[in-house]
Order: C-alpha cells, then sequence, then structure tokens
C-alpha cells in the first residue's frame, strides 16, 4: 500500500516536471530570441520566406496559443519539421537517439561496474597502494572533463597504441545489418553478423570509456567512504566475532547499505551523461543526437533544438525515477515513509 | 576613555587575527589544499598578468607565421605552435582571462539571485511563494546544466558574455536549493522568534539573521563551483559557443586541435590539460576551505 503511494507520488511529480521542462524550453526557443523565424533563416533570407516561417510556425499566434499547438503535436510524436533540412524532426531523433541510447547503456555498464568494484575493493583493502592508486585516478576522474578523456584515449588507443576503432559506428568496409531496433550491436547479432557486431562494439568503447570516467570515479569515491563508514560499525564487529567469513559479511551485509549513495550518484551521472555525450560524440565523430543536436544549435534549427533538449529532460526524469525506484528498494525507510 | 576604546579595538583585531592564523593552520594541515592554492593563485596571476608574462602577448590574436607553424613542443616554443604559427603557450595564457572571466561573472550573477530566492523560500514556509520558487527550480534542476546552458547559448549570438548568462541561467538553482535547506531550518531558531518579536523587519531577519549563518556552504560551493563553471564554459567553447576566434578559450583550442591529431597532437593536449588542472585547484581548494570551515575541532 504504501509504496504504491510512492510510486505514484513520484509518477506524479515527474509529470510535472516535464511540463514544466516543456513550458521553459518553449519559452526559451520562442522568446528569448525576439524574432525567431529571422534568426532561423538568418540576416539574408528574403521576406516572404521569414512570412511562410512565421505562418509555419504560428508565430503570429499568441504564445499560448503557439505552446498549445506545439504540445498537441508533441503528444502525436510530432515534433516538426526541421528547420534546416524540411525533414520531420521525430524521424530524425528516432534515427540518432539509438545510437546515443548504446552509447549510455554501454557507458553505464562500465561506470556501475568499475565504480562500485574499485570503491569496494578500495574500502576493502584501505591503507594499501591498491587503495592510494584508485584515490588518486578517482580524483583526476572527477576533475577531468570527458572531452579530455576522449582526447587522451583516442592519442593513447588509436595512435599511440593503436587497438581500438576512434572513428563512427562500425567499420566502412563493413555492411550495416538491417536496422531494426537501431541498437547497431543488437541488430547485428539479430542478423546473425557476428564481425559486424565485434566492430559495433569495439567502436563504442572508446567513447563509452570516456563518458563513464568522470561517474566511475566519483562513484568509487562516494562507494569507498560510505564501505569503509558501514564497515567500521558494531555489527560488522559483532558478525566478525561469529566467526562468518569476511567476504561473506561483505557482500551479504555491507554492500547492500553501502550501495543507496553510489545509486544515486550514478543514476544521476548517467543521466548527465546526455549533457557529456554531446562532446564526446564530436571529438569521436559518432553519429548520435547529441551531434545531431549541435548541429542544430549551431543551425539555428529551433524545432530540433527544443525536440532534442526534450528528449534529454525526458531521459533526465525517466532515469531519475527510476532510482528514487531502486533506492526506496535498497531503503525501506524510504519506501515505509510514503515518498515523504 | 580613548585609551579603552582602543584596547577594545585592539582585543577585537587580535581575536580576528587569531581566528585568522587557527583556520590558516586548520587549512594548510593539508597539503592538497595548499596545492589548490597555489594552483589558484598561479592561475589568477597569469590571467592578470598575460600580457606581461606570455612570451608572444601578439599571438593572443589573428596573427600568421606560417614560417612557423606547426612547431613541436621544444625550443622557442615550450607548449610548440598552432597551425598559424601562434604560440600555443602564449594563448593558454591568454584564455586563463576569459575563464577567469567567465567562473566569476556566472557566480556573481547565479549566487545572490539564487541564495535570495531559497532564503524567501525556505524563510516564507507555507505561503504561496515557496512551492513556487522550489517547484520552478525542481524544473531547472531536472536538466543537466552544461544541456540547458547549451540550449540558451544556442539561441543568443556566441559571445562570451552571452555564455555567461546562458550558464548563470542554468546554475542559480542549485544554489537556491541549498540555501531553500539551510533556511528553513533556520527560521526555527530562537534567535529569529525572538527577531520576529522584538518587530525585525523580514528583510532585516532575512539578511542580518538568516543569511550569514548560511555563508559558510556557500563559500565553499562558491569555490568547488568556480573550477565546474570554467568547465562548463570551455564545453561550450569548445562546440563553437563562447569566445569567438582569433581569441583564444581554452575550449575552442581544444576541439581546432582535436582536429590535427595525431601528427600534431600538441594543439589539443595542453589546454586540455590546462582546463584539468584548473579544475583541479579549484577543487582541491574547495575540499580545503570545506575542511576549514566545517565545526569538527582539529
Amino acid at each position: 500500500m504504501k509504496s504504491r503511494h510512492f510510486i505514484i507520488h513520484r509518477l506524479a511529480w515527474s509529470v510535472f516536471v516535464l511540463v514544466g521542462l516543456s513550458i521553459l524550453i518553449f519559452f526559451i526557443a520562442r522568446v528569448i530570441p525576439g524574432d525567431p523565424a529571422r534568426m532561423a533563416l538568418g540576416p539574408r533570407a528574403p521576406q516572404w520566406a521569414v512570412d511562410n516561417l512565421v505562418k509555419e510556425l504560428h508565430l503570429n499566434e499568441p504564445i499560448y496559443v503557439q505552446y498549445w499547438l506545439w504540445l498537441k503535436g508533441v503528444l502525436h510524436g510530432d515534433f516538426g519539421t526541421s528547420l534546416v533540412t524540411r525533414r520531420p524532426v521525430s524521424a530524425d531523433i528516432k534515427e540518432f537517439f539509438p545510437a546515443t541510447l548504446e552509447l549510455i547503456v554501454v557507458a553505464a555498464i562500465i561506470e556501475t561496474v568499475g565504480g562500485i568494484l574499485l570503491g569496494a575493493l578500495s574500502a576493502r583493502y584501505s591503507g594499501s597502494w591498491f587503495d592510494s592508486l584508485v584515490r588518486l585516478i578517482a580524483y583526476l576522474g572527477v576533475v577531468t572533463p570527458a572531452f579530455v578523456w576522449a582526447i587522451i584515449f583516442m592519442l593513447i588507443f588509436g595512435y599511440v597504441w593503436p587497438i581500438l576503432p576512434i572513428l563512427g559506428r562500425i567499420d566502412s568496409n563493413l555492411t550495416v545489418p538491417p536496422t531494426v531496433t537501431g541498437l547497431m550491436t543488437i541488430d547485428s547479432l539479430l542478423a546473425g553478423d557476428f564481425e559486424a557486431f565485434k566492430s559495433a562494439f569495439l567502436h563504442l568503447l572508446l567513447p563509452a570509456l570516456a563518458l563513464a570516467m568522470g561517474g566511475m570515479s566519483q562513484a568509487a569515491r562516494i562507494t569507498r567512504a560510505s564501505m569503509s563508514e558501514n564497515l567500521s560499525r558494531d555489527y560488522v564487529g559483532s558478525e566478525m566475532a561469529a566467526g562468518i567469513p569476511m567476504k561473506l559479511i561483505i557482500l551479504k551485509y555491507v554492500l547492500r547499505p553501502s550501495l543507496i549513495p553510489t545509486v544515486t550518484i550514478i543514476a544521476l551521472d548517467i543521466a548527465a551523461m546526455l549533457g557529456n555525450a554531446f562532446l564526446v560524440e564530436l571529438v569521436f565523430n559518432y553519429p548520435g543526437i547529441s551531434r545531431y543536436g549541435i548541429n542544430a544549435m549551431l543551425t539555428k534549427d529551433l524545432n530540433a533544438i527544443v525536440a532534442v533538449i526534450m528528449v534529454i529532460g525526458l531521459a533526465f526524469v525517466v532515469m531519475n525515477f527510476i532510482v528514487d525506484l531502486i533506492v526506496a528498494y535498497l531503503d525501506p525507510r524510504i519506501r515505509l515513509q510514503g515518498g515523504k | 576613555m580613548i585609551s579603552i576604546k582602543t584596547k577594545k579595538t585592539n582585543k577585537k583585531w587580535a581575536a580576528k587575527l587569531d581566528g585568522l592564523c587557527r583556520s590558516w593552520y586548520k587549512f594548510s594541515r593539508n597539503k592538497l589544499s595548499v596545492f589548490g592554492l597555489i594552483i589558484v593563485l598561479t592561475v589568477i596571476f597569469i590571467a592578470l598578468f598575460a600580457d606581461k608574462i606570455a612570451p608572444f602577448p601578439e599571438h593572443a590574436g589573428a596573427f600568421v607565421d606560417l614560417g612557423n607553424a606547426g612547431r613541436p613542443p621544444g625550443e622557442g616554443y615550450l607548449f610548440g605552435t598552432d597551425q598559424y604559427g601562434r604560440d600555443i603557450l602564449s594563448r593558454i595564457f591568454f584564455s586563463f582571462r576569459g575563464a577567469i572571466i567567465m567562473g566569476i561573472g556566472v557566480l556573481a550573477v547565479a549566487v545572490p539571485v539564487g541564495v535570495f530566492l531559497g532564503l524567501i523560500a525556505g524563510y516564507f514556509q507555507g505561503s504561496l511563494i515557496e512551492p513556487l520558487i522550489m517547484r520552478t527550480v525542481d524544473i531547472f534542476l531536472a536538466l543537466p546544466p552544461l544541456v540547458l546552458a547549451l540550449a540558451v547559448s544556442a539561441v543568443l549570438r556566441p559571445t562570451l558574455f552571452n555564455s555567461m548568462m546562458a550558464v548563470s541561467f542554468a546554475w542559480w538553482a542549485w544554489y537556491t536549493r541549498l540555501s531553500y535547506g539551510m533556511a528553513s531550518s533556520i527560521r526555527n531558531e530562537f534567535y529569529i522568534q525572538s527577531a520576529e518579536l522584538i518587530g525585525a523587519s523580514r528583510l532585516h531577519i532575512l539578511l542580518r539573521e538568516i543569511l550569514p549563518n548560511c555563508l559558510g556552504p556557500i563559500f565553499t560551493k562558491m569555490t568547488l563551483d568556480m573550477g565546474w563553471v570554467i568547465l562548463i564554459g570551455a564545453s561550450l567553447s569548445f562546440v563553437g559557443m563562447g569566445e569567438q576566434p582569433p581569441k583564444p578559450a581554452l575550449g575552442t583550442m581544444v576541439a581546432d586541435g582535436a582536429k590535427y591529431i595525431p601528427h600534431m597532437w600538441w594543439l589539443a593536449v595542453f589546454p586540455a590539460l590546462a582546463i584539468m588542472i584548473i579544475v583541479l585547484g579549484f577543487n582541491l581548494l574547495g575540499d580545503g576551505i570545506r575542511d576549514m570551515l566545517s565545526t569538527e575541532e582539529v
């Protein structure tokens, strides 16, 4: 009963944030530029073209009518047409979003496994050389932006010690598997093309690692801190006195409460990856939604900008919702208070 | 009469000095914090006197010397030269200016606005203004700051000032959330109730009673945020939405340099390291200040 209340509460909050976000983004794109149609077309466009665009974007209507018309379209999955390519924006998003999703999933796996493993080992063997090494790498990882990691990895693994591909999604001499899910690794598996799968997977590794470095470092630091705290609790002492092996104590009793702050940090970071992916995709020339978004921003393609930001906001809100559920699962105190 | 007064002020000054010495002792116990302070001071010093220190001050603008283009790091050019023959080191020195201006400018806008709104929301709990402010904050925090800043600067003309506005727009909500939390716990203290009882104005209570007790965490966050703001600024200029060429900006230099990897790796690597060092410096300093201000006794 309580947990259902909790879920409904968080769900309502998510919907509220999404609506607010859509208003915010819509106003940024329509109000700040002053004359959006002129801005989108550039100073040299003929007046009739600007007038046409004004009509197409309903700019001659009051702003709340514009928003309503736009919202109606969005709820039907229609983000309007790109002002630059004249293609429907939704089709572009459908094409580019899976690539980013694939990248972020791999990065998230690297971040979660790496962060928890490094943090847990470092807490278990605290004070050892391994602990010092992890702490040093973690500090560097936190302060180094993802695009700097991208360039460093590109130099090291692409040129100095060329073991991994650095550009694009798949080798250019391989045939691209037919699109089913849009996730190239899964598509190639579905097509039974293992060579394409290997190539697609290898192409993901470097950008994913560059994306994951910051979050992984943070996750390792947080895991280490909360695990050291839990390891010094009385219950660990009594379990040790009872003769339970250390490995079992850690896996069964210490890890779960220690992971609560880690999970929160990791999930927030996975959502923030959508922001950092903007820069990493640019470095690796990876055809994802971020690269698409940057191009839209540079060409002042208002419809595409709004769509990209909304998709990222949606992903962010969904991630937050999932985090709340996971944290509530890990920590009964939150679950039982009904989300207060 | 006068002598008593001077004695009093002397005592006050002595107490202040004593406090300062204690803080410094606490701060300097961690060598990493001191290291961070040194990095930050060095960066600010370089930014202030870039035109005096830089080996080739004229290289900060549109300067072409194709004879020396693409020189590897070494003699004459410590970090090498770029595709136009401009000294990378000099350009990094000058780009520190934009970075520091970015950090200070964004915090100068975002912190007062954010903190003030947070104090209001925290103090006037139960009124309509609290949910109004805090739900707006929720919406602003629902996007990664980089994405929000990108969205705003995308519709503005790309200049350093506009990118500062864009980042401030994405940043204030963090300070509102921070000061809201503190204000809503402080408002129940007895001294606030006493101040209300003797009829102190609301502005007085907000600014003179509540605000001073929030300054520690805000100050710590500001130091840490200097690094992050500079990083976001570099990310904006990385995609071409900050300071425009030929003026140097760290992000632009990394982005341009990335095109010449691997043959002219120094174009991208040194500005990238510069970003890393700035963020590292402010982070170490911020951690040190947090430890210094924490009430935990040494």
